[in-house]
């Protein structure tokens, strides 16, 4: 009798070979058997089962985000040190591992960083931050976001799983066909890639719904859609781009892994495929999620901006107007980054000046922020120093950028270090600083005390430091005509180039390891000498609503729902002074109860991406009936909810407020 | 009690404005197969193009399968709001049969078609029909557990006016696969007859 039909393609060849990997399959096992007998020896797990894993609340939600997204850009970070140590050695004849474990470091340096490091720390942040700052109690569908959260971590645990089990692509971040096709690529490699962002995207595509009916419908009473902060505006653009350019993400993953599960043909070089449709529906998605990603850290920016400059944001409704125009200029751009695919001179020129118009919005941004800065009393917390690195990083990138829209000089440089060098200088100087100035910013809201100042600067010139050495060179390499994602070159004069850049990424990994620090430190600060506690619920002297509530933000978030009359609400209400509330005006509220359903809708939607990857088949229909009778029994399920008296609220918001 | 009928009228606003927005989402995906169907249906490795295999009559019967079950969902829903809960069921049975007579048609065509050597995997246009026919297809099937899962739900409940909201988000998903294939019938099936 044929039992292959139980565990589908899995055999014990698909184990790790190569010490490099097989080091790291051994590791991170042990690791989480660790950390799971720590947890149980010190009786944790009830805590953790119902304060965090079931919790529905936005804020607990949005931790665990941050949690991932800091571990995985700890990971990331591995994968970038040793690529770069690779390509510093590589004239020495020192091979440090074999070019396939490179192609694989590299593809997941990428997909890592991309969508389980920038989208996480994203969603994290909107989450803490979103529904304070609107003045809801929630975001509008709490269970759909513990969904989207768990199908996040289930795609974070199966593109971590690769590395123990099958190895991982090889095609690079954005898997190109024919190279990840059947032909090519038979092994579970470019399946984990696919299903891992398949299922992480299902579930940044139902954050992008949750996000946007948030904004939409939410708000407090009295704030329009112009009497908004910015971060929302901004959130609401990046949403709206979510919920188009996602799904576009999910077909055409959806193509690929049919071409390779079922045989199609949709991007075979045979048989009527297209290779290059790929491209375009790819990139179709994949330009406008950078901007998914730039567009909250600028909203960010233009938070902190007006905070530490104690000024109102200067040209609020441009920058609205800006917003829009990134979103809508985001959509007819993706060309660019194909310009040698032979589209045409015609077609060439239209899609370069597009790209060339995207940088008038943003200068609009900039210019913005300086006129903000401009004549205010300027506090240099380290937020405020994560903006500065950012204006001059970001306008550098974004000026590379505009150099490489032009397609005759992009086919000298396409595909070359420059352009390694160009979109790491927007998506760590702009996306990575903006979500670190964020996380420095709301820090105390989340848990009630500030982070070291100190140690958070350091880290800030650390990053700023370390990647003028890791990318400038990169940009010289580029010109000098380094192809990306080699391992090897024959050129010596090379290397020096090379090894500066090496340095910069451990110079980048020092301020990785001080922003851990930082956390580590004003925690233990917290725990002993309680002299960094938030006890005002606004150390930033900030402008909007959610500074008006105690930290840490209790679970209701506002015991009272706030009216709004004004931008910058609280500033105003600030200086209009404060009454307390009167017991008169607290009324029941309705939260959602926990539930763990979420967390079995992912763990059903990660074995049938297991279950795809190794080809089983009844792993597959069972897991997606089991996914399907959860969400059926959860959406006709009525008591989701339940009651805080207004007396109840009374009393937890007399002792929050003391 | 004023505050919590608030409260659920606010959820239904949220609910129904998410759900219009899914829908959207899910626009994209069938325009991201579309526009893959258009460009890949020239690619037929050498074998009969759409108008040849194609059973025109069939699909024409299953049209008026589907578009009569839109009617009867949206009869149900007229029901459920005069709540005549029995009358909705019976519209919802109906609803849920002519829905499987589509689906049924549906794999026969397809089986038809993989008997004949025009399976999936022959070529890229073969490739690009099948996902997008039978990607509406899924949809389908989802969309008639749902109705069996809210018939259930009526049966119990009655004509509750939570009923009635998931009832409404049910009725316009039904509608929103119709109007797919309506575009599936004219770009894939009547432009590929008249080619």
């Amino acid at each position: 009798m044929d039992w292959s039909w139980l565990t589908g393609r899995l055999s014990a060849e698909y184990l790790p070979q190569d010490p490099v990997t097989l080091s790291a399959a051994i590791g991170m096992p042990l690791g989480i058997i660790a950390l799971l007998a720590a947890v149980t020896y010190f009786k944790k797990w009830g805590y953790l089962w119902n304060e965090w894993i079931t919790s529905l609340d936005a804020k607990k939600i949005g931790v665990m985000y941050m949690i991932v997204a800091i571990l995985m850009l700890l990971r990331g970070g591995a994968d970038a040190l040793m690529l770069r140590a690779q390509t510093a050695l590589a004239p020495t004849g020192i091979e440090l591992f074999d070019t396939d474990t490179f192609q694989q470091v590299f593809t997941a340096h990428g997909s890592i960083m991309i969508f389980f490091v920038a989208m996480g720390a994203m969603f994290g942040l909107i989450n803490i931050a979103l529904p304070l700052m609107l003045g809801a109690r929630d975001v509008a569908f709490p269970f759909l976001n513990s969904v989207s959260f768990w199908l996040f971590f289930t795609g974070m645990v199966i593109i971590n799983g690769s590395l123990v089990f099958g190895g991982f692509s090889n095609g690079g971040w954005l898997g190109y066909p024919p190279l990840t096709g059947l032909e090519y690529n038979p092994g579970p490699g470019v399946d984990y890639w696919i299903w891992a962002l398949q299922i992480a995207g299902i579930g940044s595509l139902l954050s992008g719904i949750n996000f946007t009916v948030t904004i939409l419908k939410c708000r407090a009473p009295g704030m329009t859609l112009m009497k908004m902060p910015i971060f929302a505006w901004s959130v609401l653009v990046s949403m709206v781009l979510v919920m188009v350019a996602f799904p576009v993400l999910t077909a055409t993953l959806g193509m690929l892994a049919l071409d390779r599960a079922a045989g199609m043909h949709f991007f075979t070089s045979d048989a009527g495929g297209n290779p290059m449709m790929y491209i375009n529906l790819i990139w179709a998605w994949g330009h406008p999620e950078v901007y998914i990603l730039i567009l909250p850290a600028f909203g960010i920016f233009s938070e902190v901006v007006a905070t530490f400059a104690r000024k109102k944001l200067f040209g609020y409704a441009t920058m609205v107007a800006a917003l829009l125009a990134i979103m809508f200029l985001s959509f007819i751009v993706w060309q660019h980054h194909f310009f040698t695919m032979g589209a045409g001179a015609n077609v060439n020129a239209f899609f370069g000046i597009t790209t060339m118009i995207i940088a008038i919005p943003t200068g609009v941004k900039i210019f913005n922020w300086l006129f903000t800065m401009y004549k205010g009393k300027i506090k240099f917390a380290s937020p405020m120093v994560w903006f500065m690195c950012f204006a001059v990083t970001f306008t550098i990138g974004g000026v590379t950028g505009v150099l490489m829209a032009v397609p005759a000089l992009d086919y000298q440089v396409h595909n070359t270090m420059f352009l390694v060098a160009h979109f790491h200088n927007v998506i760590i100087g702009g996306v990575l600083f903006g979500f670190f100035a964020g996380i420095t910013y709301w820090w105390p809201k989340v848990f009630g005390f500030t982070l070291n100042e100190t140690i958070g600067k350091l880290a800030a010139y650390m990053w700023q430091v370390g990647f003028i050495f890791a990318f400038i060179p990169l940009y010289i390499l580029g010109l000098m005509g380094a192809v990306r994602r080699i391992n090897t070159y024959d050129d010596p004069s090379w290397q020096p180039l090379f090894i500066i850049s090496g340095i910069g990424v451990m110079i980048i990994m020092l301020g990785v390891a001080l922003t851990v620090l930082q956390f580590i430190v004003s925690g233990w600060q917290y725990w002993k000498k309680k002299t960094n506690i938030d006890v005002s619920g606004d150390p930033w002297n900030g402008r909007t609503l959610e500074w008006s509530v105690p930290s840490p933000a209790p679970f209701y978030n506002f015991a009272i729902t706030p009216k709004v009359s004004r931008r910058d609400e609280w500033w105003y209400q600030k200086k209009d002074g404060l009454t307390q509330p009167k017991k008169e005006e607290y009324q029941d509220i309705e939260l959602p109860k926990n539930t763990s359903v979420g967390v079995w809708i992912a763990v059903a939607a990660g074995l049938v991406g297991f279950g795809f990857i190794w080809h089983i088949w009844w792993l597959v229909a069972i897991s997606l009936v089991v996914a399907v009778g959860f969400i059926i029994s959860r959406t006709l399920t009525d008591e989701t909810e339940y009651t805080i008296t207004a007396a109840e609220l009374y009393k937890l918001d007399r002792k929050a407020r003391s | 009690m004023s505050a919590h009928v608030n409260h659920t009228a606010e959820k239904q606003d949220k609910a129904s404005l998410g759900f219009w927005l899914y829908l959207m989402t899910d626009i994209m995906l069938f325009a991201s197969l579309f526009a893959s169907y258009v460009i890949l249906r020239g690619g037929t490795n050498g074998s009969p193009a759409g108008g040849e295999i194609f059973n025109l009559e069939m699909i024409m019967v299953s049209t008026f399968l589907l578009l009569t079950s839109s009617l009867t969902s949206g009869l149900a829903f007229l029901a459920l709001k005069r709540s005549d809960a029995k009358r909705a069921l019976l519209l919802l049975g109906a609803t849920i049969t002519l829905g499987i007579g589509f689906l049924t048609l549906e794999l026969y065509e397809f089986g038809e078609l993989i008997m004949h050597g025009h399976g999936p995997a022959h070529s890229a246009f073969l490739s690009a029909f099948f996902t997008l026919v039978g990607t509406h297809g899924l949809h389908i099937l989802v969309g008639i557990i749902w109705a069996i899962a809210l018939g259930d739900y009526i049966t119990k409940r009655g004509a509750t006016p939570n009923a009635i909201r998931k009832f409404s988000l049910f009725t316009v998903f039904w509608h929103f696969l119709d109007l797919v294939w309506i575009f599936i019938f004219t770009i894939v099936y009547l432009l590929g007859v008249i080619s």
